[in-house]
């Protein structure tokens, strides 16, 4: 792929295997930067990054700041808590205050599924989805698949489990999208009534309630937060339980390949669905997830802002 | 007032009609029907390659007056009706307040008497404030001039109460239409449950949520032997249940509406507001199953499901936007781009559809061009391709799943008893532009 078109980035089901491996090449260049004295490039001097978090977040919220920091661009970041969300502005009218103000990107952060690419629709500058309801998280995604790579060298014919509340993730969907793409053979483990219905028209190879099946020839596995919190009409199962049968711990990981790298998108619920031992041990790249999100981050914003110029 | 329409192709399945005919009205009835008709008239139409039919009879459109004039009133809705070649509407109870008592109907009454601009004829609710819980009276709405009544919008969940209600429809003959959802099967949901919810994060409204509640409704009306009319057919397993249900001889209709055999759930993978309707659009195979349940009768009826909103109530984020699109102009279109022009229906059968059937039910005197009936007529070109966008509509709201799409068929005139209600107006350059001429006052 000779040039990067699009001004958003909203989700990996729109994009192309060789969109998608044209982040992750981007990805590599950019995290040679933060391993260097000064870790910092003029590539967004000038331009305005506005984070709009309408849920909390510390982790993809600091991620991005840090990534635009390190690309020279200026951040501001709302919260809904303080803005005049409270006030009643829709989502659509603080977006195109936001632009009235000259930013160049909105990083978007929100509860209803859908709401950065409506967004999209509403302004002219660009639109990175920060995660939207259940829909996609399309920067987790790639920081785990730019991960895996890492790790692996490539990723067609990686067999990668997804285990935990399927239903409710966006990092699962945004996951699911972005394997398949790239060739990957995805397994989703959940109690069934944390499995979407017909998830398998997503390129979900095989689904399975059974931990040890979703183990056995598993080179990775991507172990997402149990939100009990969130389990409002009750499918979840009691936390204990669903650490007797879900959790991953050092003794399933007896049982699977040597090499199995466990990811988790944070922050980790130790104990619930996964073991400490196991987020810490060496077979965990949890940390690595963390640095690689910068530069994948920073990666995007290059790109978004690239897009938006020959648009223009 | 004496009218001549010549040259037509007339259509007219209640007298057997399907030729090139002229058609003489005079005072708002029809008085001749026939080959090369001459006689001094006021005005004549040259319906030269066009359709003449029946006025469409859309038994579902929500009028929202009164309460939320905002959104559409009387006068709008029925402006946008002629348009669509539809000449009279019956007014869903979904109101503020809701049309469920003596003060409520005889309100709307009076707007219609005052403000209406087609024959508009009120469906009462079944339960007061359509809250499920406490009969409306309807032995009352019924006196009132209700020709049928419904909780739309919502389903009767207690089954006893709508078996009592069944019961008193029957006692005082008047047509139950059915809301089929079963609410504890569709919590929460926005979109078709399956793949569609599963890709875009959205709750799912089921399809069980559907069919199990036709399923139920029938029954009931099978036990008391009353007369129902399931509202908005969306999914295969529900054209199935009604299929078996007629062949059982249970008095049972049902209507579907336009958008359900055109478009299916792919269409809303977009996130655009206006397709959030309810139910929710389905799968391929149903959006077929219903062009077929239309072509062997299971289906009787083609209705708008007219459903106004405005733009702040719709172009927001998916999960809070209101349920329901307009559908009053492009009704007609739709079916003759997605029925006719794809042979799934013939002219006749389409005018079985959307006149002669709901007017059966309704047990009104409409939907037929025989001598001696009212007046209600619309001239269509079959043929001619038009641009649906935003400023075209007449209807106070703009919500419609049909935006940007160019459909085949358009309405010429509409009229209503024996005066042009609508003319399109003759084209201009690089304009789709159409507006409604006239205004006649109230019929029947």
């Amino acid at each position: 792929m000779a040039e990067w078109k699009r001004k958003h980035l909203l989700g990996l089901e729109e994009l192309s295997r060789e969109e998608i491996e044209f982040i992750l090449d981007n990805t590599s260049s950019f995290k040679e930067v933060l391993t260097r004295e000064v870790k910092k490039v003029p590539t967004l001097r000038g331009k305005t990054v506005v984070n709009l978090f309408y849920e909390p977040s510390t982790r993809t919220r600091v991620s991005f700041e840090v990534a635009a920091k390190r690309l020279s661009a200026d951040v501001i970041n709302i919260a809904a808590e303080t803005s005049s969300v409270r006030k009643g502005e829709t989502l659509f009218d603080t977006g195109r205050n936001i632009e009235a103000l000259k930013a160049d990107i909105i990083v978007v952060r929100h509860s209803a599924s859908g709401a950065a690419a409506m967004l999209s629709h509403h302004v002219n500058i660009s639109v990175v989805n920060a995660g939207d309801g259940w829909h996609e998280h399309p920067t987790q995604a790639l920081l785990d698949i730019f991960t895996l790579k890492e790790k692996f060298g490539r990723i067609e014919g990686l067999e990668v489990s997804i285990v935990g509340d399927i239903a409710h993730s966006r990092v699962a969907r945004s996951n699911i999208w972005g394997l398949s793409k790239l060739g990957a053979k995805v397994t989703v483990c959940a109690p069934k009534l944390l499995i979407p219905p017909e998830i398998e028209q997503m390129g979900v190879s095989s689904i399975t309630d059974n931990i040890d099946v979703a183990l056995v020839n598993a080179d990775a596995v991507n172990v997402l937060r149990m939100q009990f919190e969130r389990d409002e009409a009750n499918m979840f199962p009691e936390q204990l339980e669903y650490f007797k049968k879900f959790g991953i711990t050092q003794e399933r990981l007896e049982k699977a390949k040597k090499k199995i790298v466990i990811m988790h998108p944070g922050p980790i619920n130790r104990g619930i669905e996964i073991s400490s031992e196991v987020a810490d041990g060496t077979q965990s790249v949890i940390l690595d997830q963390v640095t690689n999100g910068i530069a994948v981050r920073m990666a995007v914003l290059f790109l978004v802002a690239q897009g938006a110029k020959r648009k223009k | 007032m004496k009218l001549l329409i010549k040259n037509g192709q007339v259509v007219d399945p209640a007298n057997n009609l399907n030729a090139v005919l002229d058609i003489l009205v005079q005072d708002g009835k029809i008085v001749k029907v026939g080959k090369n008709l001459k006689n001094n008239v006021d005005s004549t139409i040259d319906a030269t390659d066009k359709i003449v039919m029946p006025g469409i009879v859309d038994m579902h459109v929500h009028l929202r007056e009164p309460g939320r004039e905002d959104k559409e009133t009387v006068a709008s809705g029925t402006n946008a009706a002629l348009k669509g070649g539809i000449t009279s509407v019956l007014a869903m109870p979904n109101t503020h307040p809701a049309i469920d008592n003596k003060d409520s109907i005889q309100l709307l009454n009076n707007i219609i008497k005052k403000t209406s601009h087609t024959n508009v004829f009120v469906c009462g609710a079944i339960t007061k404030e359509r809250k499920g819980r406490e009969l409306s009276d309807i032995t009352l709405l019924k006196q009132e001039g209700a020709l049928a009544i419904s909780d739309d919008g919502n389903s009767v969940d207690n089954a006893q109460l709508f078996l009592e209600a069944l019961k008193i429809a029957k006692k005082e003959n008047i047509l139950v239409i059915c809301h089929c959802e079963d609410v504890s099967l569709s919590a929460k949901g926005v979109v078709n449950l399956g793949i569609t919810s599963t890709r875009m994060g959205l709750r799912g409204i089921s399809r069980e949520s559907e069919y199990t509640r036709v399923a139920r409704d029938i029954e009931l009306a099978e036990r008391t032997n009353t007369q129902i009319h399931i509202a908005h057919v969306s999914c295969r397993e529900s054209v199935e249940i009604i299929a078996s249900a007629k062949k059982r001889g249970i008095k049972v209709t049902c209507e579907t509406a336009p958008h359900y055999f055109t478009l299916s759930e792919e269409a809303i993978w977009g996130y655009d507001a206006n397709l959030k309707i309810n139910p929710p659009l389905r799968g391929k195979d149903d959006a077929e199953v219903i062009k077929q349940g239309l072509k062997s009768d299971v289906i009787d009826v083609i209705a708008s499901d007219h459903a106004p909103h405005t733009e702040n109530e719709k172009d927001i984020e998916f999960d809070r936007a209101e349920f329901g699109a307009i559908g009053l102009e492009t009704e007609l279109a739709v079916c003759v781009t997605e029925l006719i022009h794809k042979g799934v229906l013939d002219w006749p059968g389409l005018v079985q559809k959307l006149c002669l059937n709901p007017s059966k039910i309704l047990r009104i005197n409409k939907g037929a061009l025989g001598e001696g009936c009212d007046a209600d007529i619309t001239i269509v070109s079959p043929n001619q391709e038009w641009l649906v966008e935003r400023n075209i509509f007449v209807s106070k709201s703009k919500n419609s799943m049909f935006l940007g799409k160019t459909l085949k068929g358009i309405v010429d005139y509409t009229i209503l008893k024996d005066k042009v209600a609508y003319q399109k107006t003759p084209e201009r350059k690089n304009s789709n532009e159409v507006s409604c001429k006239s205004r006649v006052g109230k019929a029947c």
